[in-house]
């Protein structure tokens, strides 16, 4: 087998994804206006593909294109669940866009861009590639962001993205160069062989810079202030989105960064994550309590989340990366499912998002109603729901690793966390119905019956969920 | 069946009932009317099952019996299940109290029936799971899992300030587990395995028991409640259902006890000692502190509440007096108190659903009408104080022995207890039975109709059998105390040897 169509087997998935990429284009220039309706479902035709190619594709390990891309049992467990993560959102998508007269063919393809670029970013195994995924990957979520363009806050959303994200990207570009400066090389490997012994202050210094941005990606705590506003302003299939897949893919190379390129520097990396993780988690609790819209509780509900990630990636440990990689994957199912009910929320054909409009629920819509509670238990890690694991995996790794205190102030904060999320079942269930909502459109309904079977299944049997992530995170040691 | 030994039956029978409830279509009369019939039988069928299971129980042997093993997701995790002496008395209390609060809920409940059902059988799957799972982490799924169910009761089905209540019970509760879990999670990593029968033999270093005591303390206390964290108790039950608040004062409360029982009393026997006289000091205060409370309480509710945290403090009296009495007496009160107390929110219930009001100023001289009444109420507010002849009698004044040997001041202080505990009951009893009805509200009040009869028999049956004859809970749990009691002193003796070369 030559050089090339090893490399080319090896990141099929991105092949698949870019030529699809191409494809779509190519279409939507030739045909025009007349592609804006069957354009999601060949996207989604290409996501579907990219995963097929991952779950029937090759599992062996491989570092190609010049020690920039590496193909792992890590990138594939993520990359299916960033893949599964668009595709579903792809879908929830175009009903809101078509109401709001936005269903434009380009709207799939910078999701398909966006996508290739997590996948690059999840494969990332230097600082270049790492940089090249992120910018792809951002790139095309401003865009979507901005994509209700007759919509001044989707517009206000776009520009703050924008804005705040190019500097994040100026600040991980210069972290990355002062890693580089002092270590040598960009390759996550070489950055690691380079830092053997005593920690280099100049490389320290380049890691908080690149931590920051990565940070930023994640919406981690003090580099979250964007969150909030796009998510409310976006469009909402925007904010499933990016709920979803693309935080995936940003803690997802946080994790390789820091154990695949600094495991020598483990105690100063450290330091750093459980710092952004406490902070994360009591800002993301703290803040959800007061709002009132439920896709800006979202936001800080998902700045929370990633804090709780984030305390099994400070574990440092084998065990700890895959408890995250287990809390991704359940957290994604639990918010594809509450966004399929806030995408449900509809008064007389008009979009409201509003907590108070969910206001007695149960007795107009008992199924969706029960749907809503579960996925707030599960977010809050009440058992008998996959949340608990999910909460349970990355604090045992804590508690493994003898991280005590911040497991305990983990577990007060989840207590602060559980008062928002019983502030919605409270409002479906204890008060008096407000308008009833319109009939769930069967996609909705899909969605959120699947994934309230899959919070129950993977409680009950984990088993698949729980060693598939266990060898993941084994490839990265 | 299936592999799955009778236990898991047991626990997991009334999601039968749930499937079975979920499948009735409709909100008509005849719809709900089966939901309720449905909920019934379940839990009946449950009873006897129990009934049978423990006819088969060995009450000579301290082993776990039905043990049922099945691996669930590798990793030292297990799904396993077993009953001792220590819990089957729970299972049993269990599993005889919920068709007792199906019943009771037949004409209280109104609005969406079904979902109340569902609640109840959801809530006795998990409080059967609590003291049937022989793995840490089981327990603990079903240990918190509960909350869940009894939130949504307290929420929907509570009265005026159930969303407070509903909030304060559950993050109380919450915040008390979470700090258990880190223990638990302490424990696997130690211990490698989260198998009971394992940790029960595992010997934890003395500073690290410390800790571990501390983390299930913060939330056995919580759930027991002792004093101070007692406070989510009374708002709880004044504002849950009638059956809710017998299932919390009946078996949620007793949790803490079975935590105790199980985990704290064998597994960390250096720190017991260490933290006893601080369980003896807070145990003192709940009982005068609480039963001084409830003498000025003007609702019902609120005062049976405060004087089940009194008797919860005799239960950790007995249980940190670490003796053979004392501990035994301890299990005896908590199952005496659970029917008992049960009984007395059902007698709450029964004015309640006539004159919407738990206000004690409200009622007066409903013996004129309610003859009946007037009798099964008496039976236990006397059981309810500790006299003899009733089941309450026996709890508390082994207990006390128990303690005797180990502190005598303690007993003192708790003997003050028995007597503000007669003070408040016979003091409830008389303002609310006695004296002239002349409130014109009452006037065409009904006594006792057939239903709640038949609810109350069983009880008062029960309350005076264990009073006269309390040998079978005794016998049965004997062996598996002294099981207890026996590692606790061996490793007290391993520890001294150790120390003194």
């Amino acid at each position: 087998m030559t050089s090339l169509s090893f490399a080319l087997a090896h990141s099929l998935p991105e092949v698949v994804l870019g030529a699809g990429i191409v494809l779509l284009v190519l279409v939507g220039a030739i045909r025009g206006r007349k592609s804006d309706g069957p354009m999601t479902e060949l996207a989604v035709g290409v996501l579907a593909l990219a995963i097929v190619v991952i779950l029937l594709g090759s599992k062996t390990n491989a570092v190609i294109y010049n020690h920039a891309f590496v193909d792992d049992g890590f990138g594939r467990f993520m990359k299916v669940f960033c893949y599964a993560g668009s595709l579903v959102s792809l879908l929830m998508a175009q009903d809101f866009l078509t109401r709001a007269k936005i269903d434009k063919f380009e709207f799939p393809i910078l999701v398909l861009i966006a996508t290739l670029g997590m996948s690059m970013v999840i494969s990332a195994s230097s600082l270049i590639m790492l940089y090249l995924g992120m910018e792809l990957m951002s790139l095309a979520l401003y865009v979507v962001a901005a994509f209700y363009r007759d919509d001044r806050r989707s517009l206000e959303a776009g520009l703050k993205y924008f804005v705040l994200g190019i500097l994040a990207s100026g600040i991980l570009v210069y972290g990355a160069s002062l890693i580089y400066g002092f270590a040598g090389t960009v390759s996550f490997i070489g950055i690691a062989a380079a830092l053997k012994g005593t920690p280099n202050l100049g490389v320290i210094f380049g890691l908080v810079f690149l931590f920051a941005g990565l940070a930023f990606k994640m919406s981690a705590v003090p580099f979250h202030m964007w969150t909030p506003d796009v998510y409310e302003g976006a469009p909402t299939p925007v904010t499933t989105f990016f709920a979803s897949a693309p935080k995936l893919a940003a803690v997802a190379i946080t994790v390789r960064v820091a154990i695949t390129a600094f495991p020598g520097i483990t105690l100063q990396w450290q330091q750093i994550i459980i710092f952004i993780s406490i902070l994360s988690m009591a800002l993301g609790s703290f803040a959800a309590i007061g709002q009132t819209n439920i896709k800006r509780m979202m936001a800080y509900s998902s700045i929370g989340h990633v804090g709780f990630a984030l305390v099994g990636l400070a574990a440092g440990t084998q065990q700890g990366v895959a408890s995250v990689l287990i809390y991704l994957g359940i957290y994604m199912v639990m918010v594809l499912g509450t966004f399929a009910v806030i995408l449900s929320m509809r008064v007389n054909g008009k979009a409201v998002e509003l907590i108070a409009d969910l206001s007695g629920l149960a007795h107009t819509n008992k199924a969706m109603a029960f749907l809503m509670s579960m996925m707030m238990f599960s977010l809050t890690g009440i058992p008998p729901l996959a949340g608990f694991f999910a909460k349970f995996y990355v604090f045992n790794a804590a508690v493994h690793a003898h991280l005590y205190g911040l497991a305990v102030i983990g577990f007060l904060m989840s207590v602060v966390g559980a008062v928002y999320y019983l502030r919605i079942v409270k409002i479906i269930y204890f008060d008096e119905a407000a308008a009833p909502f319109d009939k769930t459109m069967p996609v909705m309904r899909a969605v959120q019956a699947i994934s309230g079977i899959l919070v129950i299944f993977l409680f009950a049997y984990p088993a698949p969920l729980v060693d598939a992530a266990n060898l993941a995170a084994k490839s990265l040691f | 069946m299936f592999g799955f030994g009778i236990l898991s039956g047991l626990v997991f029978l009334p999601l039968v009932g749930v499937a079975f409830i979920l499948a009735l279509r409709g909100d008509d009369e005849a719809t709900v009317n089966n939901a309720r019939w449905a909920a019934l039988i379940v839990t009946l069928i449950d009873f006897l099952l129990m009934l049978y299971a423990y006819s088969k129980f060995d009450t000579t042997s301290a082993a776990f019996q039905f043990v049922e093993q099945k691996s669930w997701f590798g990793s030292g995790l297990v799904y396993k299940m077993g009953v001792d002496g220590i819990s089957m008395p729970f299972v049993m209390l269990t599993a005889f109290l919920m068709p007792i609060c199906i019943a009771a809920s037949w004409k209280s409940i109104q609005v969406r029936v079904k979902e109340y059902m569902i609640a109840f059988l959801v809530l006795e799957t998990l409080m059967l799971g609590v003291f049937c799972a022989l793995d840490l982490v089981l327990f603990y799924l079903f240990f918190e899992g509960g909350l869940i169910p009894m939130f949504l009761i307290i929420g929907v089905w509570g009265g005026k300030r159930r969303i407070y209540a509903s909030f304060k019970f559950f993050l109380y509760t919450l915040l008390g587990s979470l700090l258990m879990l880190i223990a638990i999670m302490a424990m696997y990593s130690f211990a490698g395995t989260t198998d009971i029968t394992v940790l029960l033999k595992t010997h934890f270093p003395a500073a690290m028991q410390r800790w571990l005591w501390l983390g299930f303390f913060a939330s056995l206390a919580v759930k027991m409640p002792m004093w101070p964290v007692h406070t989510w108790l009374p708002d709880a039950h004044v504002e849950a259902p009638t059956a809710g608040s017998v299932i919390l004062a009946g078996i949620l409360l007793k949790m803490g006890g079975y935590g105790f029982l199980r985990f704290s009393l064998p597994m960390f026997p250096d720190a017991c000692t260490y933290f006893a006289p601080l369980v003896f000091a807070l145990s003192v205060v709940a009982i005068i502190y609480t039963s001084l409370v409830a003498l000025v309480q003007e609702d019902m509710k609120k005062l049976i509440a405060y004087s089940s945290v009194a008797h919860m403090g005799f239960v950790t009296m007995g249980l940190f007096s670490l003796t053979q009495q004392g501990v035994q007496g301890a299990i005896f009160l908590m199952v005496s108190h659970g029917f008992v107390s049960g009984a007395l929110f059902l007698c709450v219930g029964v004015i309640y659903d006539r004159m919407h009001t738990r206000e004690i100023a409200a009622y007066g001289g409903l013996v004129e009408r309610m003859p009946f009444y007037a009798v099964v109420f008496m039976v236990f507010t006397m059981a309810n104080i500790g006299l003899p002849g009733t089941s309450g009698f026996v709890g508390e004044f082994l207990t006390m022995i128990g303690t005797f040997h180990f502190n005598s001041i303690v007993v003192l202080f708790a003997a003050i207890g028995t007597i503000l505990s007669a003070a408040y009951a016979l003091y409830l009893y008389r303002r609310i039975i006695f004296g002239v009805l002349e409130k014109p509200a009452l006037k065409a009040i009904l006594d006792l109709s057939p239903r709640e009869i038949a609810i109350f028999t069983p009880l008062v049956f029960l309350t005076i059998y264990y009073g006269i004859h309390p040998a079978p809970i005794l016998d049965g749990t004997a062996v598996s105390v002294a099981g207890i009691l026996h590692g606790y002193h061996s490793a007290f003796a391993a520890v001294t040897t150790a120390a003194l070369p």
